[in-house]
């Protein structure tokens, strides 16, 4: 039934400056023929930059791209498809607003000029059969799950006969028993010999896992490669972080007290208007994390947005302490109230306003900066955000640099310094660390759990997995806006989780 | 000249003869703006393509003495601006809306100026076709003459609304409205997309005002357009995007136009500027009505500058 072998796929030599900046620094990257090959490395090690290069998007400094053996010129994507290469994106490709079917036939190269959906259809479902998993056809992308979405991504590459498919990040968005079920399937189709997989990754299980062999950069260089076998999680950690120092977590101690911030019965709605928080009551206790287990969509984002003001609760109290709280300023700062939002460019920073300035946004029209609440002092803002630059390790030109500039591991310790640098009784944190380094990670992990031993009461929702048994002592699961699951973190059971995450 | 016989009929019969004539220039620069929107771009600039598009037709028509032609330049003149639109916006960091508002007036004033000896001839009209043939009554008849372009016109709603489903264009104007990042991903280019889509909205624009200079009020003078170039693009907003209901707003617009003129004609004066106003308030009302701060309006394109 099918005639086309896997094709391989070598970089050499690659080498890619943006102006001063150099992204790729003389990387090699070979992926034989029919393997399932990781790429792994941190933020901003290179890794999407190489893939962009070896699918057409960059044009390489230097260095040349082999496909199936013969160097080839990739001018952009489309020549990379034509040669049978694909590319699963991070952020999805598909249209929300358009059906499943629309979308795989929208892909193709040439699309007729008048679609005739009856025959079509047919096609599809015949593609589809033959295939190790499914998809709604005639369902709207934007109605379907995260994980069917990634599916869809999948089958599109499968449904135009590429052969060698490069997946970044492709299991961020989905549950462990999801990625599981995903990559199991790739698996078996490189086995089979219809494909060669390259995998963006930062999981060290799934490298474990599925992978062959494995390619490590670090700041734009080669820093290790080999078949997965001969390597374990703690070399290719050292390979991908180096010699850099991390901040050392605080062990865990102390009980937890009172009850400190109550969720009562709340409900919320989406931008769109659904229900996206239903009837949903949570205590949460002074040195206590709570964690919020839950793929990206559930009603997450809305919950920390009531707590955070940015959006009106339907019904439901939220209590602080035992005071009704409405996110008000007065009320925030009375409770001594802390919020580490996701995107926290976009939520908690002014992005073309100076770093100082951004440190500085919950207190600046009060003493020390200012005077009478409306002469602001200037050398205030100074003094303060060059003490927090300095205790937070944050890395910028001059404190007077608009934050937007500043990389995003570094706007998140800005954040970290404003929010956490003084006493702090309630926190709420949406995936703080989503998207940043091993050092800003450790680093916010760290002080969460400082907060935690000093009493604070913590309420940490992450959609990594890893991070909330890291550090809660109590763990829920949020499905379809409501909470569906509760156990204690020590004997948390990842399956059980997963499980409820799914909606089973 | 008013009928006695039929009484308060007139009313009714006067709106429906309204809505038919009055709603043409509504539903072309409606459906052009939402073949615009849909592939992610809102041209404010269609009120100047509008009255542009109704000085050429009548300029066009006066010297060739054939009103298609003079259509046929209209469509034309549009489709220019909208690639002036589309090219302009195509440069990086220019807001698509700035930019409308700054053809909107260069339209308008580059016509006056282009138009100043046109205001005296008088060029060849468009023809109508009389449905009304059957019957006795005048104000029927009056109402039943239609012109061709509304014809074309209604027809071209549900053929647009096949088309953005079953066509290729259609398609790739919705995935360049919906998200560019696909549209670029699959290798196309999302300016090119929106230049032709600009361009094909101008030239629907474009033919609205001919229909204006050609047909209702059919002449050339400075006060032709009131505003119906904005009011449709407004019209596209809570027809959500869909062509089919951007026939039925036009329709509902062109009889609320009517309605003034229509109750004067039977003696109700009072009130005369605020029935006047009619289309306006509806517009208030409609979107009071469908608006709500807690959620974003459904149907809209997600790459529209005022929906991201």
């Amino acid at each position: 039934m099918r005639a086309d072998p896997p094709i391989g796929v070598e970089a050499i030599a690659m080498t890619m400056r943006f102006g001063d900046f150099t992204a790729l620094d003389n990387v090699e990257l070979k992926v034989r023929p029919g393997s399932f090959h990781a790429l792994l490395g941190e933020n901003g090690a290179g890794k999407s930059t190489l893939v962009k290069c070896i699918m057409g998007y960059y044009h390489p400094t230097e260095g040349a791209i082999l496909i199936g053996g013969r160097e080839r010129a990739v001018h952009n994507p489309k020549d990379a498809h034509a040669l049978g290469l694909g590319m699963v994106y991070q952020h999805f490709t598909l249209v929300p607003a358009m059906t499943v079917a629309e979308n795989l036939v929208l892909a193709r190269d040439h699309v007729p000029a008048v679609v005739d959906w009856t025959k079509e259809r047919d096609e599809l479902a015949f593609f589809l059969s033959r295939m190790p998993f499914q998809v709604p056809l005639n369902a709207k992308v934007a109605d379907i799950s995260a994980g069917e979405r990634q599916k869809c991504e999948i089958l599109k590459q499968l449904y135009l006969k590429r052969r060698f498919l490069i997946l970044d990040e492709p299991t961020s968005v989905l549950t462990p028993g999801e990625a599981d079920e995903v990559l199991g399937m790739l698996k078996a189709m490189v086995q089979a010999g219809d494909l060669t997989i390259l995998m963006i990754t930062h999981k060290f299980r799934e490298v474990m896992a599925f992978a062959d062999e494995v390619t490590i950069l670090r700041r734009g260089k080669l820093a290790g490669r080999g078949p997965v076998t001969e390597l374990t999680p703690d070399d290719m950690a050292r390979m991908m972080i180096g010699a850099e120092q991390l901040t050392v977590q605080p062990a865990r101690t102390g009980e937890a007290g009172t009850i400190r911030l109550e969720l009562d019965s709340i409900c919320a709605r989406d931008d769109a208007g659904e229900i996206a928080v239903s009837d949903l009551s949570l205590a949460v206790r002074a040195g206590e994390i709570v964690g919020i287990a839950g793929v990206s969509g559930n009603g997450q984002r809305q919950l920390v947005e009531v707590l955070a003001g940015q959006r009106e609760a339907d019904s439901g109290a939220i209590r602080v302490s035992g005071e009704a709280y409405h996110a008000e300023r007065e009320e925030m700062r009375r409770h001594k109230m802390s919020l580490l939002p996701e995107e926290p460019l976009k939520n908690a920073c002014v992005g073309g306003m100076s770093v100082a300035d951004n440190i500085a946004l919950r207190e600046f029209d009060r003493a020390p900066f200012a005077r009478s609440s409306w002469w602001l002092s200037r050398t205030a803002f100074r003094d303060n955000a060059k003490q927090k630059i300095a205790r937070y390790k944050i890395k910028t030109r001059t404190p007077e640099t608009p934050i937007a500039a500043l990389s995003g591991g570094n706007v998140q310790r800005a954040v970290l310094a404003r929010e956490l640098g003084h006493d702090v009784e309630v926190l709420v944190a949406a995936n703080p660390c989503f998207g940043l380094d091993f050092a800003a990670v450790a680093q916010i992990h760290a002080e969460i759990m400082a907060a935690r031993n000093r009493g604070a009461a913590v309420l940490l929702v992450s959609e990594d997995l890893d991070e909330l048994l890291e550090l809660s002592d109590r763990l829920v699961v949020m499905f379809h806006g409501r909470l569906v699951y509760e156990t204690r973190a020590s004997d948390a059971d990842l399956t059980e989780i997963g499980r409820h995450m799914a909606g089973h | 000249m008013a009928d006695g016989s039929i009484g308060l009929w007139t009313v009714p019969l006067a709106v429906l003869g309204g809505a038919i004539r009055v709603s043409t220039p509504f539903l072309f620069v409606s459906l052009g703006e939402c073949i615009t929107e849909r592939s992610g771009r809102i041209n404010l600039g269609l009120e100047g393509t509008l009255v542009m598009g109704a000085m050429s037709a009548y300029g066009i028509s006066y010297l060739s003495g054939s009103p298609w032609l003079g259509v046929l330049a209209a469509g034309l003149t549009g489709a220019l601006f909208g690639a002036l639109h589309a090219g302009i916006c195509s440069l990086p960091r220019v807001n698509d809306i700035a930019v409308g508002i700054a053809l909107m007036l260069f339209g308008t004033g580059l016509a006056f100026y282009l138009g100043k000896p046109l205001i005296e001839p008088t060029a060849a009209r468009l023809p109508a076709i009389d449905f009304g043939w059957w019957s006795d009554i005048p104000q029927l008849r009056a109402a039943l003459r239609i012109n061709v372009l509304f014809l074309i016109g209604v027809a071209l709603a549900p053929l647009l609304f096949w088309a953005f489903r079953t066509t290729r264009w259609g398609l790739l104007i919705r995935t360049a409205g919906e998200s560019a990042d696909a549209a670029r991903a699959m290798g196309h280019s999302v300016l090119l997309i929106r230049l032709r889509a600009t361009m094909a909205g101008g030239f629907l624009a474009g033919i609205g005002g001919s229909f204006l200079s050609l047909f209702y009020p059919g002449s050339w003078n400075e006060g032709l357009s009131s505003g119906q170039g904005i009011t449709a693009v407004a019209l596209v907003i809570f027809a959500r995007w869909d062509p089919m209901l951007c026939l039925w707003a036009s329709l509902a617009f062109g009889g609320a136009a009517a309605l003034g003129p229509a109750l004067q004609s039977v003696g109700v004066t009072s009130g005369y500027h605020l029935f006047n106003a009619a289309p306006y308030i509806l517009t208030l009302l409609i979107m009071i009505i469908t608006c709500s701060p807690k959620r974003t309006l459904s149907g809209a394109p997600a790459e529209l500058s005022i929906t991201r």
